[in-house]
This record gives C-alpha cells, structure tokens and sequence, in this order.
C-alpha cells in the first residue's frame, strides 16, 4: 500500500457525472471553495515573503545589515515552506479530500524557489560569487556543507516533481520524494549548525518538532495500515 | 589606513544636531505606527522605533583618535547590537534594554591595586575630560562599523587606583539584572558576561572608557552607563555595562572561553589571516555603507590599529594567541 499517493488523484473526489447531466463537471473543491481558488490563494502566500521583502526595501525595513536579514528570511521561508509542503498529505487524511494533493508540487516548489534565493543571496552577498572562496567555505564550515547537501537534493526533488518524471519512474518516484524528509533533516540541521555559536535553539526545536510530528503521524499511519 | 574618497560627507552636508534630533522626534511617531502594522507580519524583521534621543555628552574631538572612515548612522548603531543579555537577536538590545536601570550606578575596582574603590557614575564622568573619538569596530561576526564615541583612555582611571606589582591582568565585568534581560534566562554564555585584558592592552590609550556616543550619554543597548572599547579586537571585547573592574596577577577566564575555547581565544585581536574555526575574517561588510553591489571589503590587520598597537604582541605567534 503506497503511503504518498500520486499527483493524479484529484478526480476521485467528484461527484458522480450523471447527477448534473450536460453542465461542465465541476472542479474538485476543498471545503467550500473551487480549488481554483485555493490555488490562487497558495500562490499569493507563497509570494508574500518576497512582495514583503520588496517593500521592506523601498521602505529602509530591512534593517542596519540588510544583506544578512535577506539571507536569513529566505531562510527562514524555505523551512516554513518545506513544513507546509508535508502537511498536504496529514490534510488530506484530515478532511478525506483527495484534492489537497493538488497543492503539493505547488508548496514543495515555492520550497525550493526560498532555498534558491537563500543560496544565491549567500554566493552573492556572502561570498561575492568567488569560487575559491565558495570552495574553501565549503571545506571549512559545515554549516555551509550541509546547506549545500539540502539544496542539491531539493533542486533534484524540483528538476523530478514533473508529470513526465512521475511517469518515468513510475513506484521509484515516490521512494525518491520520500527524500524530503531527509531534506528536512538537513535543513534543520543547517539551522541548528547556524544558531550553535549562539546556543540558542529555541527555533529550531519548533520547527523541527513540528516535522517530527509530521513524520511521526505518517509512520504511524503506514504502520496501521500495514496491519 | 584609509583616505578621505569623494563618498565621505562634506562638512556642509552633517546634519546640526538639532535638527537632527527634531528629524528624529518626526520619526519616532511615524514609525510608532509602522511598528503597530509589521508587528502582527514578522517575528525577523520588526520596524523599530527610533531610541529615544539621550541626555547631551560632549567631546572635545581628538584628530589623533579619529578614523576617516564615514561614521555609521546612529540609528544602525543603536539598533543593531549583539548584547546577550537582552537576547541573542540583533533588535532584541533595542527592544528590552529600556528597562535596565542606569543610575544609580557604582563601578567596584579591585583585586591587585592600592586604592581599591567604588566609584560613583558621576565621579567617573568627571575623573577625566571628555573626548570624542572615532574608531572602527569590527564584529567577530565579519561586519563592521564607525562609532563616533565619547570617553576618555581607560588608563585614567586605572591610575587613580594604582595597581600594584602584581597586577597583570584586568578582568571585566557586566551587570547582571535579570527583570531586564531575559538573556539571563538562557544558557547562551556564562553569566555574568566577564571580558579580560593584558594590563598593557588595558592602560594603551586607544583602549577607551566610553561614556556616550554621537554627542549624548549612551543608549543603554549600546552599553550604558558605561563601557569599554578595544578597537583592534574584536567587538566582543570590549564589555559593555560595567559594574566591576579587577585587576588580577592570572589572566581572567572571559565568558567566551569558558562557553567555546576553540572559538575564542583570550586575545581577540582583529586578524585577517586568522579564521574563526567557522568561518573566514578575511573580509567584512561595513553597516550602512556596503550595499547589494559591493563586494565584501578587507579586514585589516588590528583592525588598521597596527601602526599603534602591534609592538604590544611582538614576538609572539599570533595563530597561537587568538
């Protein structure tokens, strides 16, 4: 029994065709509103952070150290982000709604669009794009090592999140975007690599208790169901 | 060293104080209302209203203490802090230390000296004539700023209490008042936040007891009432809220040592070719002035201190003594 289901279950949830006989079937909906909609809604969210950090500039919000509060932000929203795209699945079994699942490519690519600016924010600003300072950088700062690792697997997570690639690998792909949630574990550990010097943990505990619950519900669920 | 460049302010375009200070009185109220709008939006970045503007603390300059560097903006210096004690985020000083209390205040000098003696903040600030002086400070976090900062050499005051023969070394040490700074809370570093100096470091005149900043009495999170400043170390060096100064014949464990020895040494001097063991101090960037397009500048060695400071570690191995 598959414990991630596919991207193309969206029409299981409609209703039966021949109950509104010549109309346009309706589109899978989430509670009251057309998924459509919902959509939309995910899209506007996920663009928010960046609409905020733009007028943060034009309004001198980003503070005394603005470069450093770009790459921590972007940060910060490709963790909330990655949370968000592990929940779809946990609302799904909540409602019973298939048409959650729509939502998912969605988050886990507005995920990978953060991780993008974080790292480009850290090659520009942090390291002025210098290879042999990157490399060195790399060797020496584990913190660095291990954003490289997450990055590197959500980029491959994003290149395979296509319906083309869903085909292809057929059952592989779901073995292969279970490694989000290693992902996650890398990203939390970047996290926690970068507050150590502070011994301040306090955030990553959060965010890392609510991926654990995430990953303890699932386990629990293919658990039972294997029973 | 650095040159005057066609970027530094001409002398017609700084602001009088006065009405800098009005322009400050505008901003606070419209920023009051930003504030109320972005509080519910971010817990990273909160719109700060500007600190209030100090008490008057004048300096008569001194050219021979005075980086040609463009001085940070008040308001980057005065919002942007690492002072634990109030939290371990940038804005946290800003946002809690209004509640520290700064007067009264006694500073306690002891340990390996004749005089040994509490003296009165007010006594303090009349034991020697007031300079301002601009230096830079770097951040072992590889940033940087130019304070314009009010004070007088700390070896004044550590003449008034005569060290004796033995003294070699100057332990310092940070208030503690915990229904302020939440900080205490944690474990982040050994509280009370102790800094050390060689005796000689200590009584070089560079190394300043700061008593205000731009013109006024410091803001509190920038280390009220008072504070010293070691320019060619790293900014964690110099302690900020002094409550005691003692003089000891064994050099003092610093709060950093004991909290991450391999990352921080008892010298802390400013060194380019010396990296943290997470990360690189080859380059910095300079608040307020370093912007998207500007690449990382260099760190100097001493911090451009050498010229004055160098002959103090003659001989000795610097990647050693970090």
């Amino acid at each position: 029994m598959p414990i991630i289901e596919p991207g193309t279950a969206g029409r299981r949830g409609a209703p039966p065709a021949g109950a509104i006989a010549r109309k346009a079937p309706p589109g899978p909906r989430l509670g009251p509103f057309r998924l459509t909609w919902i959509k939309a809604g995910f899209w506007l969210l996920g663009l928010l952070p960046l609409l905020r950090w733009i007028a943060l500039g034009f309004t001198g919000g980003l503070g005394a150290n603005p470069t450093e509060f770009l790459i921590r932000s972007s940060g910060t929203f490709t963790l909330v982000a990655l949370l968000i795209t592990l929940a779809i699945t946990p609302m799904r079994w909540l409602t019973g709604n298939p048409a959650w699942i729509r939502l998912r490519r969605l988050c886990g690519l507005f995920t990978f669009f953060y991780a993008c600016l974080h790292w480009l924010g850290y090659l520009w600003w942090d390291r002025w794009f210098e290879l042999a300072a990157i490399w060195q950088d790399f060797w020496q700062r584990p913190l660095i090592a291990v954003g490289w690792m997450a990055w590197t697997l959500l980029l491959a997570l994003a290149l395979t999140s296509t319906r083309g690639w869903q085909r292809r690998l057929g059952r592989r792909w779901q073995a292969l975007h279970r490694l989000i949630y290693l992902a996650l574990f890398l990203a939390l550990l970047h996290f926690w690599l970068h507050r150590a010097g502070k011994n301040d943990f306090a955030d990553v505990m959060m965010y890392g208790g609510i991926g654990a619950a995430l990953l303890v519900w699932r386990l629990a669920r293919a658990g039972a169901a294997a029973r | 060293m650095r040159f005057r460049s066609r970027h530094d302010p001409r002398p017609s375009e700084i602001t009088p104080l006065a009405i800098y200070q009005q322009r400050r009185q505008l901003l606070q109220a419209g920023l009051a209302g930003a504030a109320l709008g972005a509080a519910g939006l971010s817990s990273t970045a909160r719109a700060q209203p500007a600190p209030p503007v100090g008490q008057a603390l004048p300096g008569k300059p001194n050219p021979a203490f005075t980086a040609l560097d463009r001085p940070t903006s008040r308001r980057d210096i005065t919002t942007y802090n690492n002072f634990y004690e109030f939290g371990t985020d940038k804005d946290d000083p800003v946002r809690h230390a209004g509640k520290m209390i700064v007067r009264p205040w006694t500073v306690s000098i002891e340990g390996e000296v004749l005089k040994p003696r509490e003296f009165d903040i007010d006594d303090l600030l009349r034991l020697a004539p007031m300079e301002e002086r601009v230096y830079r400070l770097r951040c072992v976090e590889a940033w940087s700023m130019v304070i314009p900062w009010v004070g007088y050499s700390l070896s004044h005051l550590l003449q008034a209490v005569q060290p004796t023969g033995n003294a070699k070394y100057v332990r310092f040490e940070t208030a503690m008042q915990p229904q302020a700074m939440p900080g205490l809370r944690t474990r982040v570093i050994a509280w009370p936040y102790l800094e050390g100096l060689r005796l000689d470091e200590a009584m070089h005149p560079l190394t300043l007891l700061a008593f205000g900043l731009y013109g006024e009495v410091l803001p509190n999170q920038n280390g009220a009432p008072l504070r010293l400043v070691v320019p060619w170390k790293y900014g964690f060096k110099s302690g900020k809220s002094l409550v005691r100064i003692r003089l000891t014949e064994q050099p003092p464990v610093t709060s950093w040592m004991r909290s991450a020895p391999s990352e921080y040494g008892f010298y802390a001097n400013v060194n380019p070719e010396v990296d943290h063991p997470r990360w690189s101090q080859a380059t910095e960037r300079r608040i307020g002035e370093d912007g998207f397009f500007t690449p990382p500048r260099r760190t100097l060695m001493f911090n451009g201190y050498a010229d004055q400071v160098a002959s103090l570690y003659q001989g000795m191995d610097l990647r050693a003594n970090y």
